[in-house]
């Protein structure tokens, strides 16, 4: 069996080496990236353009944001039929591809988030090493955090104020100049599709300006999401270590979810999620009243055997309906939890119509081809490429939060920034 | 110097320097050799003449046994298209396994829709059309290939290493031409070289030797006495989907409007 052929199905005439060559992963690979890209946007508004009352889901979209990164390559590889080469775009990029800026945008951007990332916690490093060195005897684990926290210090121990206000400084230029890489880091994965010219679909240099727009959507629901369940998570275990221990502080001072920070972050989110809409409603106008060559079997797919799925799932459910839960005055978080996540539902839609539906139609332009998701796998190839390997996929960044919550704490942490 | 005059320095420095410079050309290696009149004296292209394919498929067949491309399975780095257009108008076309077997039945093979039957009076016209990789010469597969591994040899045919793909598919989704897939063993990019191990050593394809009615043909577009040649610059002949600036070197003879 080759490759594509476990999941392809096809209709009327479509050419023999045609299937379905970029499935599940594909799909992924556009929707971390872009909640990767958002997450950063959204911790930027705070630090850049000083918008407060976004301090608190700021600091942790900026961590939510570093740990969705690794999970950004990982589809890329489950998707390569050669993973083991795939470094190989890095070390020897071909620089007339697209996919070649891959290695400098991402490290760019992984290395600009870093160093944001030391800068906002240097403070933290250094005040968590000096109390355990002041420790009389520390216990393994403690040895081991000494260790860890003071390497992380990178010898830079100074915590006066004047040399905070210059970490202060430095957040702030990365943040700025972090916000062209990470609009760069999602436009590039726009430009891979757009630039595609065999692909009718694809074809359009909106294509970027779509991804970002929708990138910056979902980042942000995706953090309000997670900072609003977070939240609650904590308030609940706080309650139930409470009847353990009496000695533990209550539910009530342990600090909450703020409202205002849900308004103020929805208002935001709902300003890119029309432009997002706007720029897909122009493509889609523009495309039906161009009428070029492929239109015919595009609109059949867009309009036929595709219209569920972009018409009622990604635009109704997953634009409109969000759209409106916003907009309607007296916001409550149960409205704006349900919100979110179906904005996510809706961009995650979007990239499954683009990618699937991109290769629903042949080249010929005179046959279909349908995609069957694996969902028992039964060989590596529908493991990695069905519906386990997607949701390894959307685990992942979760499993790398909590584990980077105890280096860069994300909610017990009171800085200065 | 203070800090102002050595930059004013420099900018008149620089801007001095640019005009002279101007003044050079930079030579593009690859079309001085294309010009000198001993560089590549060969540039490969394929000659189909459809009006002489009955869709037999021995090319199809040899190409699979000549390029070690597993019998069984459905990809082929060359295929023939069978074209049914009735009375009313409407084209069927289809390409069963790619024509390994030729076309055994008059029934239309539409995949996951079955077989359809015509009826043999509602028959306009019927024709075989041979695909094959286009060695474009503007080859968007080797454009997108983000580590290099496909690339064009001098002699204009785009070739694989085999080592080097990363399987990416990324070329696969390029080619609009639907030539290229993945290799069931080796997992990497597979197309048509038009065999190249072969006509590099002076033999012809495989698919050509097989052919028993001449509908394939092999030539060398830089030397003007090859018969293909010949036929390419004075016949009448097409080529496929030109509007994607791939610039194909297969030239068809008797190419129709129905063909995609």
């Amino acid at each position: 069996m080759v490759h594509g052929e476990a999941w392809t199905l096809k209709e009327l005439f479509v050419y023999p080496n045609e299937y379905i060559y970029w499935t599940i992963q594909i799909v992924m690979y556009p929707f971390m990236t872009g909640l990767v890209a958002g997450a950063f946007v959204l911790s930027s508004l705070y630090h850049v353009f000083g918008i407060k009352q976004l301090k608190d889901i700021a600091r942790f979209s900026l961590v939510f944001s570093f740990a969705l990164l690794p999970v950004a390559m990982i589809p890329l590889q489950l998707h390569l039929q050669h993973p083991e080469r795939g470094i190989e775009v890095m070390l020897t990029p071909h620089f007339t591809s697209a996919i070649a800026a891959f290695g400098i945008a991402f490290s760019t951007y992984g290395m600009i988030v870093a160093s944001e990332l030391w800068f906002v916690y240097r403070r933290h490093f250094v005040e968590t090493a000096l109390a355990l060195r002041a420790k009389p005897d520390k216990s393994p684990l403690e040895r081991f955090r000494y260790l860890l926290f003071s390497t992380l210090t990178l010898g830079a121990w100074d915590i006066s104020a004047h040399a905070l206000e210059k970490d202060e400084k430095a957040v702030k230029i990365m943040a700025t100049v972090g916000i062209p890489v990470a609009c760069l880091l999602h436009g590039y994965a726009g430009f891979i599709f757009g630039s595609v010219k065999a692909n009718a679909l694809w074809t359009t240099p909106l294509m970027p300006f779509i991804f970002i727009c929708s990138a910056v959507v979902s980042g942000i629901a995706l953090c309000m999401l997670v900072y609003m369940v977070t939240m609650e998570i904590r308030k609940l275990m706080a309650g139930w270590k409470r009847k353990q221990d009496p000695s533990l502080p209550s539910p009530e001072a342990i600090k909450s979810m703020e409202m205002y920070e849900i308004t103020m972050t929805s208002r935001y989110l709902v300003y890119a999620l029309i432009a997002a809409l706007g720029l897909e409603l122009l493509d889609l106008l523009f495309r039906d009243y161009a009428k070029f060559q492929s239109w015919e079997i595009v609109r059949s797919v867009i309009f036929g055997q595709d219209f569920v799925n972009i018409f009622i799932v990604q635009y109704g459910l997953g634009n409109l309906v969000p759209l409106t839960l916003f907009l309607l005055p007296r916001i409550t978080a149960k409205r704006a939890a349900v919100a979110t996540i179906l904005v996510l539902m809706g961009v995650f839609m979007m990239r499954w119509n683009l990618v699937i539906g991109g290769q629903a139609f042949s080249a010929s332009f005179a046959g279909f081809m349908h995609y069957e998701l694996p969902i028992i796998p039964h060989d590596i190839e529908t493991f990695k490429e069905g519906l386990i390997g997607a949701i390894l996929v959307g685990i992942t960044p979760f499993v790398f939060f909590w584990g980077l919550n105890k280096i860069f704490p994300v909610f017990k942490y009171d800085d200065s920034h | 110097m203070n800090r102002r005059d050595f930059l004013k320095n420099s900018i008149t420095v620089i801007a001095g320097l640019a005009v002279p410079l101007s003044a050079l050309e930079l030579i593009n290696p690859r079309k001085l050799l294309a010009e000198k009149p001993d560089g590549s004296r060969v540039r490969w292209a394929f000659l189909v003449d459809t009006q002489a394919c009955v869709g037999c498929g021995f090319c199809v067949k040899a190409c699979k046994t000549e390029n070690e491309i597993p019998h069984e399975t459905n990809i082929t780095r060359t295929w023939v298209e069978r074209y049914v257009v009735t009375k009313k108008g409407k084209t069927y076309v289809d390409s069963p396994k790619g024509a390994r077997d030729g076309f055994t039945t008059d029934r239309i093979d539409l995949n996951e829709e079955g077989l359809q039957e015509i009826n043999k009076d509602d028959v306009e016209k019927a024709f075989f059309v041979p695909k094959l990789c286009n060695q474009c010469e503007n080859p968007a597969c080797v454009q997108v290939c983000p580590v290099g591994a496909t690339y064009q040899t001098p002699d204009g045919v785009v070739l694989v290493d085999r080592k080097h793909c990363i399987g990416c598919a990324y070329c696969i989704m390029a080619c609009p031409y639907a030539v290229r897939s993945f290799h069931p063993e080796y997992k990497t990019a597979e197309k048509c070289t038009f065999c190249y191990h072969r006509i590099t050593k002076g033999m012809k394809t495989a698919c050509v030797d097989a052919c028993p009615f001449g509908a394939r043909k092999i030539g060398n577009l830089r030397d003007p006495d090859d018969p293909v040649t010949k036929t390419i610059m004075s016949g009448r002949i097409g080529v496929l989907k030109e509007q994607y600036g791939t610039k194909p070197q297969v030239y068809y003879i008797g190419l129709s409007k129905e063909v995609k």
